[in-house]
């Protein structure tokens, strides 16, 4: 007999690991205008779940204990709804849900592996319809794909459960007004429809890779869930656009460098003091075989210079060896391209690296927008540094002040205040 | 396209109802031939029905049992299906998987529009 304990913790990782699946299948056989429907039948099944391994003990294969029951669920909803307006199975792929001749056979078919990625794949693409906010896109997929809770949501985008609820409420209520469908979307839109879920997909990764939430800098699941979820892409002969592959190498080279930016307290570790032996060398690799497959097509995306960038990074042995010609080069490429002022602080970093902080500090002043700016905390860090090279510590006392008063992170805090103390030497 | 009424009698499969293979094997034709139908956007509706049944007759509503559950006058089901005339329907109906019974039956109606 297992205790309560190891059953919830069995259930909260099955959640998170399955219920993406499930919610996908189940949309599928309902419809998206009936998502809701599609959740309750998982919440349902997990709470079966833990009364039935309490009394009767854990099943050798949990997860498929959950899905047959999930499954059974289905059909008995099924045969109350058939008739039901709000549910419309007339669609060749789900019209043999209607008849008891083929019911059964054709739930089970439903439910095949190759086929639940598909779903999942169009969950995302329907997720990230035009017409609905980044942010709420996120939120949507961390609901509904990823397995987080409201408040889990809520703590990690720093907003409230209730703003959650209600951004739920509201992109389930477009996909009625808009009776949206799951489908991978037509040649014709596909380009630009991959690249909205990319955009979802880089932004959850970057709420792992660099929370701003004050208990934990970096999110491990979130990043894994981002991976996840971009080799549903590269996985469907459909969606394989270079860019797709471009972000999955970018993304590996980040993650494979993530035990290193942390020390075991928690704290932060610049990338010129990481540890070089702790970072994931195969994680590395792997991102290497992404960036050659993201080598073809007529165009090159943000994300593959990105990655190129990325790429530099893990190459070199030490902070020193860096590249940083290369890089620059990269990331005037990048504001090129894709111009933001978050790219060019970035360009200005490096400019400090090859050209020194008078240059870096001309780049700042001649970033185009840089009025965007003025509430990122890295921005005055940089100016901070900035000052302290060119040995005017009082400026750079205030810059760094400033950045503290311009984040919410206590790790983040923590080290620009060490920064203030360097000063004093 | 027009609609079609199938009626299916006998085939109930006794014969094979004690091996679980054999069944599977049966019922996944009938899903073959309806999803021959579904993928071709003709599929209608179609469903199985109990054993048990009642008659009712006439002006005085004479209630009875039946129809007999042995023979030919047993009808174990319908599909509804859409085709292009009614010899298609007929060329439909004689891939359905009852016919694998040597007493089943399909009978093979065109649903009348009224005027």
């Amino acid at each position: 007999m297992n205790t309560g304990h190891n059953i919830y913790q069995l259930t909260d990782h099955l959640f998170r690991q399955d219920s993406g699946r499930m919610v996908s299948v189940l949309t599928k056989i309902f419809g998206l205008e009936n998502l809701e429907t599609a959740e309750d039948v998982v919440q349902q099944t997990f709470l079966a779940a833990i009364d039935s391994w309490t009394l009767k003990g854990i099943p050798d294969s949990p997860s498929d204990w959950l899905f047959l029951v999930a499954r059974n669920k289905a059909i008995d909803i099924i045969r109350k709804n058939k008739h039901s307006v709000s549910y419309d199975f007339s669609d060749s792929e789900r019209v043999l849900l209607t008849s008891e001749y083929t019911l059964a056979t054709s739930m089970e078919n439903l439910w095949k592996e190759e086929l639940i990625k598909d779903d999942m794949l169009r969950m995302m693409f329907a997720s990230c319809q035009p017409g609905i906010s980044p942010e709420n896109q996120i939120t949507l997929i961390l609901k509904t794909l990823c397995g987080f809770s409201t408040a889990e949501i809520a703590k990690t985008l720093l907003t409230s459960e209730d703003t959650i609820s209600k951004r739920l409420y509201r992109t389930k209520e477009f996909f009625r007004e808009h009776k949206v469908k799951l489908e991978i979307p037509s040649v014709a839109e596909l380009k630009n429809r991959t690249n909205a879920v990319l955009n979802s997909i880089y932004l959850l990764f970057n709420e792992g890779y660099n929370s701003f939430e004050s208990e934990q800098l970096i999110r491990k699941d979130l990043i894994t869930e981002a991976l996840t979820l971009c080799k549903l892409l590269i996985d469907n002969n459909h969606t394989q656009l270079p860019e797709v592959f471009a972000l999955m190498a970018l993304m590996c080279f980040h993650a494979a460098r993530s035990e290193s930016r942390l020390t075991e307290e928690g704290d932060i570790v610049l990338l010129h003091y990481q540890d070089r032996s702790k970072w994931d060398y195969d994680m590395i690799e792997l991102g290497n075989c992404y960036m050659s497959r993201a080598a073809f097509g007529n165009e090159i995306s943000p994300y593959h210079l990105e990655a190129a960038i990325a790429f530099e990074h893990c190459a070199a042995s030490n902070f020193d060896k860096t590249n940083w010609k290369r890089i620059l080069e990269l990331y005037e490429w990048l504001c090129k391209l894709s111009p933001s002022p978050i790219s060019e602080l970035n360009k200005a970093v490096v400019i400090m690296q090859v050209e020194g902080p008078e240059k870096a500090l001309e780049s700042l002043q001649q970033i185009p927008d840089g009025k965007k700016l003025k509430k990122f905390y890295l921005y005055y860090s940089l100016l901070g540094e900035i000052h302290a090279r060119l040995k005017h510590p009082d400026k750079a006392k205030k810059y760094f002040e400033t950045a503290i008063q311009n984040t919410q992170s206590e790790i983040e805090r923590k080290i620009l205040k060490e920064k203030i103390t360097c000063l004093a030497n | 396209m027009k609609e079609y009424l199938f009626l299916f009698r006998g085939g109930d499969g006794s014969e094979i109802q004690h091996s679980p293979e054999k069944w599977k094997i049966h019922m996944d034709r009938w899903m073959e031939w309806m999803n021959e139908l579904a993928t071709k956007n003709q599929f209608v509706s179609a469903q199985p029905l109990t054993a048990t049944g009642m008659q009712i007759t006439g002006i005085k509503k004479i209630v009875s049992d039946g129809p007999y559950l042995e023979g030919k006058e047993y009808v174990g089901g319908y599909l509804v299906c859409l085709a292009e005339n009614y010899h298609a329907a007929v060329e439909i109906a004689r891939d359905c998987p009852i016919l694998e019974f040597e007493d089943g039956v399909v009978e093979i109606r065109e649903i009348k529009l009224q005027k």
